[in-house]
């Protein structure tokens, strides 16, 4: 019988490890999983990649896990703290103790698709020409360039959901999807932590990421 | 009074410089409005006019802004503002919201921008600040994939230096994407020869306006008075 839900936190992050690449889904805070993250730093492992949209708002589980010294790189679309004063990560980053890799954030999405689907890697028209393309290779097709980006995987994928049941199936709501579906596609083990997990079978017409890709659910009550 | 003082007062504020750029909407067209002055535009659309808004976060459709007791604290735009869902609005990921995006799906984006070249090369995301960290958001995939990029900004800088160019010095966000710019003084069009004024505020000379630009400017033969309402 499928049953993918675990009790504990601990549980949920079994088998990580120092030096894992871990992607974290979010948006402007919503989808977060910072209950997951918050284990992360309990679990005491560091030398992480992390692979994020943002490098953590004031007072999210990522911007601790940052300032506890756990994170040697971020893959990210935006490295900008909010406000006047200087982020965990900006502070680290300006010191020199933490590595970035800055990608436009579509790009970053297809990268982490291209990594879940299996392929190496695509060619892009985004960033052609900029800073961000220095070091890829260029290529024509048609009329137009394109720099070829190559695909993001890791060891731990952490979600937030609003919904999951025992299969592993995941319903978002509003704007809580965001980037968790396709990091769910991408990781060697993906946990979720859900608002409701439910033992019965969630609409299958509504599901937004599969149990195929979702490896632990942990029953987290709570909002966005 | 100094000269720069005076220029103040024929300068368009920042909600007429939106009310401006809404005006060039079109009825049922897919719109991504970034973030600052753009997403003010939301507000001047001609209400006869339907136009889907969409921001890269997931929301396709995004609607008024919620009055206090009806945010929902799952709905917010790639900004991290609260908002509604519009009619015919759908939810989806950011892989499906960046099809739309880079699959010239989106008809128009209109962006912030520090500074365009008469090229249509322009500088968006990156204003090298001291003690804060990069940010390149959606900006260079809308700027690579949108069927149309318009840009919205101050046509100087506070200190007065021209930010319609001939060479961007900031770090580009795309190469020849510029569109159209509207700037609190003219409505300027990025063209094959450079750019062309269509529009410019009543009591500017085409002489001050050059002088406030970085590369030659050229002037429709039906230029007109850049005017707003009362914003």
């Amino acid at each position: 019988m499928f049953d993918k839900r675990v009790q504990t936190a601990a549980d949920a992050l079994a088998g990580l490890k120092n030096g894992d690449t871990v992607m974290l889904s979010g948006f402007q805070r919503i989808g977060a999983p910072d209950t997951l993250i918050l284990a992360l730093i309990e679990a005491g492992v560091k030398d992480l990649t992390i692979i994020a949209n943002g490098t953590g708002h004031p007072g999210s589980g990522l911007a601790h896990l940052v300032e506890a010294g756990r994170v040697a790189k971020v893959i990210c679309s935006s490295a900008r703290g909010r406000g006047s004063e200087m982020s965990p990560f900006e502070q680290a980053w300006f010191a020199g103790k933490i590595g970035l890799e800055l990608v436009p954030q579509g790009t970053f999405a297809e990268r982490i698709r291209a990594g879940g689907a299996g392929h190496a890697g695509f060619y892009t028209p985004t960033a052609v020409g900029t800073d961000l393309a220095a070091g890829k290779e260029e290529r024509r097709f048609g009329d137009r360039d394109y720099i070829l980006e190559t695909a993001l995987t890791a060891d731990f994928a952490m979600l937030r959901a609003e919904r999951g049941d025992r299969f592993g199936n995941l319903i978002f709501r509003g704007s809580q999807a965001n980037f968790g579906p396709v990091m769910a596609t991408a990781a060697e083990i993906t946990v979720a932590e859900v608002n409701h997990l439910e033992d019965s079978p969630l609409d299958p017409h509504g599901v937004h990421a599969a149990g195929i890709f979702v490896d632990r659910v942990l029953h987290v009550p709570g909002g966005a | 009074m100094t000269g720069h003082e005076r220029d103040m007062s024929k300068r368009l504020t920042r909600n007429q410089m939106a009310w401006r750029a809404a005006q060039d909407m079109t009825n049922r067209s897919y719109v991504n409005l970034g973030i600052g002055i753009p997403v003010l535009v939301a507000n001047y659309i001609p209400a006869e006019r339907s136009v889907m808004l969409q921001s890269e976060n997931g929301i396709l459709g995004i609607g008024p802004a919620p009055a206090e007791n009806e945010i929902d604290p799952y709905f917010v735009d790639a900004g991290g503002q609260h908002v509604s869902l519009a009619q015919g609005g759908m939810l989806t990921d950011s892989v499906g919201a960046f099809t739309m995006i880079t699959g010239g799906h989106i008809d128009v984006t209109l962006l912030g921008a520090f500074q365009v070249a008469d090229n249509g090369d322009f500088a968006n995301w990156n204003a090298l600040l001291a003690n804060k960290g990069p940010l390149v958001g959606g900006a260079m995939d809308l700027a690579a994939g949108a069927r149309e990029v318009r840009l919205i900004m101050a046509h100087t800088t506070r200190e007065g230096e021209p930010r319609l160019v001939k060479q961007c010095t900031y770090p580009l966000t795309a190469r020849g994407r510029a569109g159209r710019v509207y700037t609190d003084l003219a409505v300027v069009d990025v063209t094959k020869s450079g750019f062309v004024v269509r529009e410019m505020v009543a009591g500017l000379s085409r002489d001050e306006l050059a002088a406030k630009s970085g590369a030659p400017l050229a002037f429709a033969s039906d230029c007109k008075t850049l005017a707003a309402p009362d914003l």
